[in-house]
C-alpha cells in the first residue's frame, strides 16, 4: 500500500479515527505475528543455549570422549580439577593475573584516550579515527604483527628500546615473565571500542557542571575527580563487568602468540585455552564441561561482587536498570 | 590608542591587555600541549600498522635482520603471497562465511527486536531479560554440546556450523536494534495501524527503513565478527585445508616451511586491509552502533 513516513505525519491522518476502521482491529494482539517474529530466537535459544547448558551440566558429571556414550562418574571431574590437575591452577592463576592487571589498566587507558579526545577544538574526529583503528584489526593478524615486532632478535621494538638506552630489553613473548605483558600491550593497542563508549559518556556530561566547577575555582584534577569521574561510573561499571566476562574467555591472542614461540612454561596458558585443550585435543568432553561450569560460577561470582559494590560507587543520574 | 591617559587608567588598561594576551597565549600553549599528546598517542597506535607494512615490503633475508627500511622495495611480495599459499581461496572462504552469517544475523534479529520494542505483550519484559542474560553467558558453557550436535549431523568439517547458528538470531544484535527501535515515536506505528497496515508490512515498510543506521551497524558488526573469528573456524573447519579461512590459514603459516616472515606480514596486511577500508567508509555507523549499546545499556 506504500505508506511513507511523510504521509503518516500529515495532520489528516494523525487525528486517530479514520472512517471505516473498526477500533478493535488496532487493539488486537497479533499473537501469531509475535510468535513468528520471535521464533528464530526461541529455537536458537532452545537449541544453542538451553539444551547445551543442560547437556554440559550433565556431562560435567560424566566421562565422555565423543565416541562412547557418557559414563556417570559423579564428582570425579571436579575432584580431578581441584586436586589432580596442576594445569587447571596454572591456567586459573594466569587468567586471574591478567584480569587483575589488564581490566583496570584498560579502563584507565580508555578513559585517558577518550578524555584527551574531548580536549581539542579541532581535529578531534581525525584522532578518534586513528585511536579506534587498531581495534578493527583481526586478532590473529594483530597477534602475528606483535609477535614479529616484539621479536628479541630482529623486532623493531627492542631495537628502539636499545636505541634509547635500555641495554637488555625484555624478550617479550619468548620470556615467561614478560609474555603476559606483551599480551596486555596488545590488548591496550586495541582499546578502541571501549574508548568510544567512554567518549560518549564523557560527551554526555553537561557543560554546566564544568562551568560550575570552574566558577568554584576547581583545578583540572578536581573537576575530573568530582565531576567527570562520578558521571562516567556507569560506563566504568559496564566495562568492568564485560571485562571480567571477556577475560575468562580470552583465547585467540594467547593461542596464536604461544603458537609462535613454543610457550613451554605455559605462561600464556589461560582458562579458555585449558578448556579448548581438554575438549578438542584430549577429547575429555566431560572434564572440559566441568571446567566450563566452574568458569561460569567464577564469572558469576565476580560479576556479583561488582554488582554488589555498585551502590557505593556507581552514580546513576537517571536511575538504573539494576536498582 | 595612543591617547594620554591618567596613571591609574593607563595602568588598568595595560593590565587588561596583558591579561587578555596572557589568556590567549595560555590557550595557545594548551592547544599545543593537547595536540602534542594526541599526536604522540596517534603515533603509538599507528606504529604497529606502519611497521607491518614496511616489513611486508622487504625481501625474505632482510625481514629477518635488524634493518628497518626495505631496500629494495619488494612490491612483488603482494603477488607472491597468492602463489606461496592458497591466499585467494582463504579470502573467498572467509568472505563466503562472513557474508552468509551477516545475512542470517540481520534476517533473524530484526523481527525479535521489533516485537520486543514496538508491541506490548505479556512476557515481554522477561523475554528481554533472558536475551540480555544469554549475552552474558560465556560461550564455553554451551560449546561442547553444540559441537556434539554438529558432529552428529556430520557437519564437521564444513561451513555449516559457522553459518547456520547466525540464522537463529543473535542476542547482541537484538539488543542493539531494540535500543534503536524504541527511539522511534509510537505515533508512526499508530497511524499506520489505523490505516489498516498489517504488522508485518509496518515492520518491513516503515520501521526497517527508519532503522537503517542500526541495521547497518549490526550488519557491520556481524561481518567483522565473522571475518575476525578464529575460535569457530578452529573448531569446525581446521581439519579440511580447503575450507580454511584467513585466520586459520595465517596461523598455520608458521608451520609451512616455505613461508617467511616478510610473507607473513604481507598476508597480515592483506588480512587487515578489508576491515580497515570498511571502517573508513562506515566509521560513523560503527561508532554510533557502539555508543548505542554501551551507554544506554
Amino acid at each position: 500500500m506504500g505508506i511513507s513516513p511523510a504521509t503518516l505525519f500529515s495532520p489528516r491522518r494523525s487525528g486517530g479515527s479514520v472512517a471505516g476502521e473498526p477500533k478493535h482491529k488496532r487493539l488486537k494482539r497479533p499473537r501469531l505475528f509475535i510468535f513468528l517474529c520471535l521464533s528464530p530466537w526461541i529455537f536458537g535459544m532452545l537449541g544453542f543455549t538451553l539444551y547445551p547448558m543442560i547437556a554440559s551440566f550433565y556431562q560435567s558429571f560424566t566421562k565422555f570422549n565423543l565416541i562412547e556414550s557418557p559414563k556417570w562418574v559423579g564428582l570425579q571431574n571436579y575432584h580431578r580439577m581441584f586436586f589432580q590437575d596442576p594445569l587447571f591452577w596454572k591456567a586459573l592463576g594466569n587468567t586471574m593475573w591478567i584480569s587483575v592487571i589488564s581490566i583496570p589498566l584498560r579502563i584507565a587507558f580508555a578513559i585517558f584516550a577518550a578524555w584527551i579526545l574531548t580536549k581539542p577544538k579541532r581535529g578531534s574526529n581525525f584522532y578518534r579515527t586513528i585511536f579506534f583503528l587498531p581495534s578493527m584489526v583481526p586478532a590473529v593478524a594483530g597477534t602475528m604483527v606483535f609477535a614479529y615486532i616484539f621479536n628479541p632478535a630482529y623486532g623493531p621494538i627492542n631495537r628502539g628500546l636499545q636505541a634509547v638506552g635500555i641495554k637488555n630489553p625484555p624478550f617479550w613473548f619468548m620470556d615467561p615473565h614478560w609474555s603476559k605483558w606483551g599480551l596486555i600491550i596488545l590488548g591496550l593497542w586495541g582499546i578502541g571500542d571501549t574508548m568510544i563508549i567512554f567518549l560518549a559518556g564523557l560527551l554526555d556530561v553537561p557543560r554546566s557542571l564544568y562551568e560550575a566547577a570552574s566558577l568554584e575555582g576547581a583545578t583540572a584534577w578536581q573537576s575530573f575527580r568530582y565531576v567527570t569521574f562520578p558521571m562516567i561510573t556507569p560506563v566504568i561499571f559496564f566495562s568492568g563487568v564485560t571485562g571480567v566476562i571477556g577475560s575468562f574467555q580470552y583465547f585467540t591472542q594467547a593461542y596464536v602468540a604461544s603458537g609462535q614461540v613454543n610457550d613451554y612454561s605455559h605462561s600464556m596458558y589461560f582458562y579458555a585455552t585449558h578448556i579448548y585443550h581438554e575438549a578438542f585435543q584430549a577429547y575429555e568432553m566431560g572434564y572440559a564441561s566441568a571446567l566450563a561450569w566452574v568458569l561460569l560460577v567464577i564469572t558469576l561470582f565476580f560479576t556479583a561482587i561488582i554488582l554488589k559494590t555498585q551502590k557505593r560507587w556507581v552514580h546513576y543520574p537517571n536511575g538504573s536498570l539494576f536498582k | 590608542m595612543r591617547q594620554k591617559l591618567t596613571g591609574t587608567e593607563s595602568q588598568y588598561y595595560l593590565d587588561a591587555l596583558a591579561a587578555k594576551r596572557k589568556k590567549k597565549v595560555n590557550a595557545f600553549l594548551h592547544a599545543v600541549g593537547q595536540h602534542a599528546v594526541l599526536i604522540s598517542l596517534s603515533a603509538v597506535f599507528l606504529l604497529p600498522l606502519f611497521l607491518v607494512t614496511v616489513i611486508s615490503l622487504m625481501n625474505h633475508g632482510q625481514a629477518e635482520t635488524r634493518s628497518l627500511w626495505p631496500h629494495p622495495f619488494v612490491w612483488h611480495n603482494y603477488l607472491t603471497v597468492f602463489t606461496a599459499v592458497p591466499f585467494l581461496k582463504w579470502t573467498l572462504n572467509t568472505m563466503f562465511v562472513a557474508s552468509l552469517s551477516t545475512l542470517g544475523t540481520v534476517l533473524s534479529s530484526v523481527p525479535p527486536a521489533y516485537v520486543l520494542s514496538r508491541l506490548q505483550w505479556r512476557g515481554r519484559g522477561i523475554t528481554f531479560i533472558i536475551i540480555l542474560s544469554t549475552m552474558m553467558l560465556p560461550g564455553q558453557v554451551t560449546m561442547i554440546p553444540v559441537y556434539i550436535i554438529f558432529a552428529k549431523l556430520h557437519w564437521i568439517p564444513s561451513f555449516l556450523p559457522l553459518i547456520v547458528p547466525s540464522f537463529f538470531a543473535d542476542a547482541f544484535s537484538i539488543f542493539l536494534l531494540r535500543q534503536f527501535f524504541v527511539s522511534i515515536p509510537d505515533e508512526i506505528s499508530d497511524a499506520a495501524r489505523i490505516d489498516g497496515c498489517s504488522e508485518f508490512k509496518l515492520m518491513m515498510r516503515i520501521i526497517v527503513p527508519l532503522a537503517k543506521p542500526a541495521i547497518m551497524a549490526i550488519a557491520l558488526f556481524s561481518f567483522l565478527g565473522s571475518w575476525n573469528d578464529f575460535f569457530g573456524p578452529l573448531l569446525y573447519i581446521v581439519e579440511n585445508p580447503n575450507l580454511w579461512t584467513l585466520g586459520i590459514g595465517l596461523n598455520a603459516f608458521q608451520g609451512l616451511h616455505h613461508v617467511n616472515s616478510n610473507m607473513m606480514m604481507t598476508a597480515s596486511v592483506l588480512f587487515m586491509a578489508p576491515v580497515i577500508i570498511l571502517f573508513f567508509f562506515a566509521q560513523k555507523v560503527f561508532i554510533e552502533g557502539i555508543t548505542l549499546t554501551g551507554v544506554k545499556g
